[in-house]
C-alpha cells in the first residue's frame, strides 16, 4: 500500500513533464496536421539551456535564492526557447507548408537529428549533472514496511505545471490569439477570410508549444538532475504517445495521456520489471494506435470530401 | 476636388479580364465587373459556372493568373487574404464555413477579430438584433446548428467586422423559403438603412434579381449578360435558362 502511494506521487510527477510535452505534440498536430518529431529535442536542448542558465545564475546569485534562481531560468529558458523555436519554424516547416504532406515530416526528422548531434558536438555525449535542488522531502507516513515522501521537488514540478495548465488554457479560450489559433485549427482558410494571419498563427502555436516543452525541460533537470544530449528521444517518444493516448491535436488529452503513461510507466517499474518500463509505455502507443487512433479524449477522424 | 470626384465615381470593386485557374483547368477566362458605392449587385449562373471561384478569386484564394481586382482605388489582385479581408471586404463563403467547434458567440468575435474591441458589444447588440435566433442560440455550438441558422450566422459573422462591402455566396442554399426570404429582407434592408454595399452570388436567380440593382450572368467562367435587375429579369433567354420551374 504505502509503496502503491509512492508511486502514484512519483507518477504523477513524471506524468506532469510528459503532458507538458504533449501539449506541443498536439497543439501543432491540430493545426497543421504534421507531427513535429524535433519536439522531443526542443525539450532536450531547452533543458540544457535551463542547466546553463543555473550555473550562470547561481554565480551571480550563489545558491541562496534559489526559488529566485529557478524563477528566472523558467521565465529566461521559455524566451530563449521560443526565440530559437521561431527560427526553426522560419526556416524548416514554413518553407514547406505547401508542399507534399510528408516533406515537413521528414524536415522534422531532419531537425531532431541536426538537434541531439548539435547538443552532442558542443555539450559533449556524457550526462551533464547539476547540483540536486529542492533536495527537503515530507514525510507522509511512517512505521510501515516503507516511508513514503513527497519530495519538495515534486510539489514544485506539480505546482508549476497546473499554474502554467491553468495560464495557458485561459490563453487557448478567452484571449482573441486563442480563438485565432482554435480558427486555424478548425478552418484555416475561412480564418484567413477573416482577416486572421494564418502563418504567424501557425508560427505562435509552434512558440507556445516549445515554451511548455521548455518548461518541461526545466522540470526533468529539477527531476533528474541530469541530462543528456541523448535525452530528447525517449521521453520525447513518451510524450508523443501521450498525445496518441489522450487522441491526438485534443489539449486536455495530452495532458491526461500525459498523466496516464507516467503512470503506467512509474508502475510498471515498481511491480514488474524496470528494465522493461520503456517497452510498457510504447506497447500502450501501439495499443491505441490499432484499437482507439482517435485516443481517449478526440475526435474521430472525419474524412472530408 | 477632381481626384474626389473620381474616388466617388470610381466602382467600389472593378474587375477586369480576371482569369482563374484549378491546375490547368480554367474556371474563369476573363471575367468583368463592377460594384458601385451603394449597390446590390448579383452574379447568377448554373452550377459550377465558375461563381464562388470569382468570390474566393477576389479574396487571393486561388489568385488570380491574369487580370486585375481593384478595391477602394487599391489593386489587391496580389495581396494576401488576411490583408484583403483587413480593407472591409466581409465574406460569407460557399458552405457557411461556420467554426464548428466554437460558440455562435464565438464565431462572431472571430468575426469581429479585425474590429475595435470598443464596439463589439454594441456590434453583437445589432447582428442579435437582425437575427434574434443567434441570440437564443449564442452559447451553442456552431456545428449544432440547423442550416438556416448557420447561413444567419455567416452572415452575422461577415457583419462583425462592419464592412464596407458585403459578399454573399449562395445565402439561399438549401434553405427553407420562408428563412429565403427573410435573409432576403434582411440584406435589402442593410442595403437600403445603412447603405451597405452588397455583392451576391446567387443560384435563386428570382429573388437574386428582384433584390438586386444590377446583374451579371455567368456561363463556363465568363459573364455573358449584364443589366439592371428588372431587365434581366425580363428576358426570355434569362429565364428560360435561370427561372423555369422556379417561380
Amino acid at each position: 500500500m504505502e509503496n502503491f502511494l509512492q508511486q502514484l506521487i512519483n507518477g504523477v510527477t513524471l506524468g506532469s513533464i510528459y503532458g507538458l510535452i504533449a501539449i506541443g505534440y498536439t497543439m501543432v498536430y491540430g493545426i497543421i496536421g504534421m507531427i513535429n518529431f524535433a519536439h522531443g529535442d526542443v525539450f532536450m536542448v531547452s533543458a540544457f539551456i535551463a542547466m546553463l542558465l543555473f550555473l550562470a545564475v547561481t554565480a551571480f546569485l550563489g545558491v541562496s535564492s534559489l526559488f529566485l534562481a529557478f524563477f528566472i531560468i523558467l521565465i529566461a529558458g521559455m524566451i530563449l526557447t521560443s526565440l530559437w523555436s521561431w527560427t526553426i519554424e522560419r526556416i524548416a516547416y514554413r518553407p514547406l507548408r505547401g508542399s507534399f504532406r510528408l516533406a515537413p515530416l521528414i524536415s522534422a526528422i531532419g531537425m531532431s537529428i541536426f538537434l541531439a548531434n548539435f547538443v552532442q558536438v558542443v555539450q559533449g555525449p556524457r550526462n551533464k549533472p547539476l547540483p540536486p535542488m529542492f533536495n527537503q522531502v515530507i514525510q507522509l507516513t511512517s512505521g510501515g514496511e516503507f516511508d513514503v515522501t513527497l519530495a519538495y521537488k515534486q510539489i514544485v514540478i506539480v505546482a508549476v505545471t497546473v499554474v502554467l495548465l491553468a495560464v495557458f488554457w485561459f490563453v487557448v479560450q478567452k484571449t482573441p490569439l486563442g480563438r485565432a489559433q482554435r480558427a486555424c485549427e478548425q478552418d484555416r482558410k475561412m480564418a484567413a477570410l477573416l482577416g486572421i494571419n494564418v502563418d504567424r498563427t501557425i508560427s505562435i502555436t509552434f512558440i507556445i508549444g516549445a515554451a511548455l516543452a521548455s518548461v518541461a525541460g526545466v522540470l526533468y533537470l529539477v527531476n533528474y538532475g541530469v541530462v543528456s544530449f541523448s535525452d530528447g528521444f525517449i521521453p520525447g517518444v513518451k510524450a508523443f504517445t501521450a498525445a496518441v493516448l489522450g487522441g491526438i491535436g485534443s489539449i486536455p488529452g495530452a495532458v491526461l495521456g500525459g498523466l496516464l503513461i507516467g503512470l503506467v510507466e512509474v508502475l510498471w517499474s515498481a511491480y514488474v520489471s524496470s528494465d522493461y518500463k520503456n517497452v510498457a509505455a510504447f506497447s500502450i502507443l501501439i495499443i491505441a494506435l490499432i484499437f482507439m487512433p482517435s485516443g481517449l479524449l478526440g475526435k474521430p477522424e472525419i474524412e472530408k470530401v | 476636388m477632381s481626384e474626389a470626384n473620381a474616388a466617388v465615381t470610381d466602382p467600389m470593386l472593378r474587375i477586369r479580364g480576371v482569369e482563374t485557374y484549378y491546375g490547368s483547368i480554367a474556371a474563369l477566362r476573363g471575367v468583368d465587373l463592377d460594384v458601385n458605392r451603394g449597390e446590390i449587385v448579383t452574379l447568377i449562373g448554373a452550377n459550377g459556372a465558375g461563381k464562388s471561384t470569382l468570390m474566393m478569386t477576389i479574396f487571393g484564394d486561388p489568385r488570380a493568373r491574369a487580370g486585375s481586382i481593384v478595391y477602394d482605388g487599391v489593386d489587391i489582385t496580389r495581396l494576401p487574404t488576411h490583408e484583403i479581408a483587413r480593407r472591409k471586404i466581409a465574406q460569407s463563403p460557399e458552405g457557411r464555413r461556420i467554426f464548428p467547434r466554437m460558440t455562435v458567440q464565438e464565431n462572431l468575435q472571430m468575426g469581429a477579430a479585425l474590429g475595435d474591441p470598443a464596439h463589439f458589444d454594441k456590434d453583437l447588440e445589432r447582428v442579435f438584433g437582425i437575427f434574434p435566433r443567434l441570440k437564443e442560440r449564442r452559447n451553442q455550438r456552431g456545428g449544432t446548428l440547423s442550416g438556416g441558422e448557420q447561413q444567419m450566422l455567416a452572415i452575422a459573422r461577415a457583419l462583425m467586422s462592419r464592412p464596407q462591402l458585403l459578399m454573399l455566396d449562395e445565402p439561399s442554399l438549401g434553405l427553407a423559403p420562408l428563412i429565403v426570404n427573410q435573409i432576403f429582407d434582411v440584406i435589402g434592408q442593410l442595403n437600403r438603412e445603412e447603405g451597405l454595399t452588397v455583392f451576391l452570388v446567387e443560384q435563386n436567380a428570382y429573388h437574386a434579381l428582384k433584390l438586386a440593382h444590377r446583374g451579371y450572368v455567368m456561363v463556363n467562367g465568363q459573364i455573358t449578360m449584364s443589366g439592371t435587375g428588372a431587365e434581366l429579369l425580363s428576358r426570355e433567354d434569362v429565364r428560360a435558362a435561370y427561372l423555369e420551374g422556379g417561380h
